[in-house]
């Protein structure tokens, strides 16, 4: 199994705690990750807002490359890989628009024809490595450890098509099958505000707090995410939160992709939990031999 | 030609904005369906920000269908809209109120018809230079970029969690730009000569 990999530009910075333990994860249970070369900007939701065709057209380079490499993309951000599946969809819908979309490419000598897929790295490892697999490769597991599943708005919206749209399950199938303990989590899908932490805080600072909040009321120790937007969110304006409401929202905020790398027996420096703002105090971890031992 | 009884005159102006609106429709799919609006409200009640809107996702369209197609694109409503599909996934009549969100965004900065006093559009022409200039987002030039332009007291408001990432690693002081930065700049000029040849 190997993938096309697009890491986009958030995990090259603030995300990057996300991209390691992504890039261990998937060496540890021998799925191939080859990085796009020179790989570009997805657009984001920004392009949108400007020029449609230039959106579509900056945004199919990468899948014209990662069709040059013959392979299906691996696109961990939550952004990333709406934007790049939505260029899919439109090129499929309107030929005047591939029409368009490839003569711009043309520009660059690079033609997108065959279609690849894009994938989410949770759908990889859930759906194509498998949980049984996953969990044979882990020597540890975590013991009580509570985790609020947290999916966000973009894995599940607007196409879902590996998990359901109200009440997606693939991280707590997960996690329990880890030994956590998932709890409840009502606000699983609810929108984090994205970019309007930037263009409008009040709002943002409002829907992260509610985040915050339903995570710490159903007994969560950590918040586990699956886009680097939601995590830099949900992390680093807890203390802005807690000025603005008067609250003590301490919570760390993690990627499921470094829950999985602990029980994998990779070090935490490897995958970036150092990093991290907010320290998780107690991971929790026991090794599985001591059980049977037992 | 007959006289159509019970129809407003439709301004010059308002005319103008709704042939270039309709344009923007066509190139999304199932854009048509906006006219099959019940006016049913689940947008709206399904929006996690619609609550800080001057207009709701519901009224845009009532708007639209009113003729008032420019006082929409003077409100805050469709630069307050974060594009998380909550609407598009529950409209019963299958409208993909998102894209035409972006639609509408699309139009104001063609037309450049902007809310007064909230420059969020500034955020998507500072993306849009860095993914020209570098082929790829470079976060604190963007964030500084845009402060600038849009509320510079938040400049000094966010180097507390700047400086707190810088030391984790997680921001570079400097851009990043890709080897074949001159293949995204052709792939953008072409891109927009023909989409200004299409309008």
């Amino acid at each position: 199994m190997e993938f096309a990999y697009y890491p986009g530009c958030s995990l090259e910075n603030t995300g990057k705690p996300y991209d390691m333990s992504i890039r261990e994860v998937f060496k540890s249970l021998g799925v191939g990750l080859r990085e796009i070369e020179d790989w570009n900007c997805c657009g984001a939701t920004m392009y949108m807002s400007v020029d449609k065709i230039v959106g579509f057209a900056v945004s199919a380079r990468n899948l014209a490359l990662a069709q040059n490499m013959g392979l299906d993309i691996c696109a961990p951000c939550s952004s990333c890989y709406t934007t790049l599946r939505k260029t899919n969809r439109h090129m499929e819908w309107n030929l005047h628009s591939r029409k368009l979309i490839n003569e711009s490419l043309k520009a660059a000598n690079l033609s997108y024809e065959k279609m690849v897929e894009v994938r989410h790295p949770l759908d990889i490892l859930v759906n194509d490595v498998g949980i049984d697999k996953i969990l044979s490769a882990c020597p540890y597991e975590f013991d009580g450890l509570r985790i609020a599943p947290y999916y966000g708005c973009m894995i599940v919206r607007p196409v879902f098509d590996f998990d359901d749209l109200d009440d997606p399950m693939t991280m707590n199938t997960l996690f329990s099958a880890l030994g956590a303990e998932v709890v409840d989590y009502p606000d699983k899908v609810r929108c984090c505000g994205g970019m309007l932490m930037t263009t409008f805080e009040e709002v943002a600072l409002n829907l992260n707090n509610h985040l915050l909040q339903c995570a710490e009321d159903n007994g969560a120790e950590l918040i586990a995410t699956t886009c680097p937007l939601c995590q830099m969110n949900l992390e680093s304006y807890q203390s802005q939160i807690n000025r603005k409401f008067n609250l003590n929202h301490h919570i760390p905020i993690v990627y499921f992709s470094q829950i999985v790398g602990l029980a994998l027996g990779i070090s935490p420096a490897k995958l970036g939990m150092n990093t991290l703002l907010i320290q998780l105090p107690n991971l929790k971890l026991k090794s599985k031999a001591s059980r049977v031992a037992v | 030609m007959a006289k159509k009884f019970f129809v407003v005159p439709v301004k010059k102006r308002e005319e103008e904005l709704r042939a270039a609106f309709w344009e923007q429709i066509k190139s999304i799919p199932r854009g048509d369906k906006i006219q099959n609006c019940i006016q049913c409200g689940t947008c709206t009640g399904t929006c996690p920000v619609s609550y800080m809107m001057d207009i709701t996702p519901r009224e845009i369209v009532a708007l639209f269908r009113a003729g008032h197609l420019e006082d929409i694109l003077h409100s805050r409503a469709i630069w307050i809209c974060a594009s998380c599909y909550s609407c598009r996934v529950r409209c019963p009549s299958g409208i993909l109120v998102t894209d035409l969100m972006y639609a509408l965004k699309r139009l104001a900065m063609n037309k450049k018809i902007y809310p007064p006093k909230f420059p969020v559009h500034a955020l998507s022409k500072a993306f849009i230079f860095n993914i020209y200039k570098y082929g790829r987002n470079f976060e604190i030039g963007l964030a500084i970029r845009y402060f600038l332009k849009a509320d510079p007291k938040k400049l000094l408001a966010s180097t507390g969690f700047g400086f707190a990432m810088i030391k984790k690693g997680r921001i570079s002081l400097l851009p990043k730009s890709i080897k074949k930065v001159k293949e995204i700049r052709a792939i953008i000029d072409k891109a927009k000569q023909l989409e200004k040849e299409g309008a």
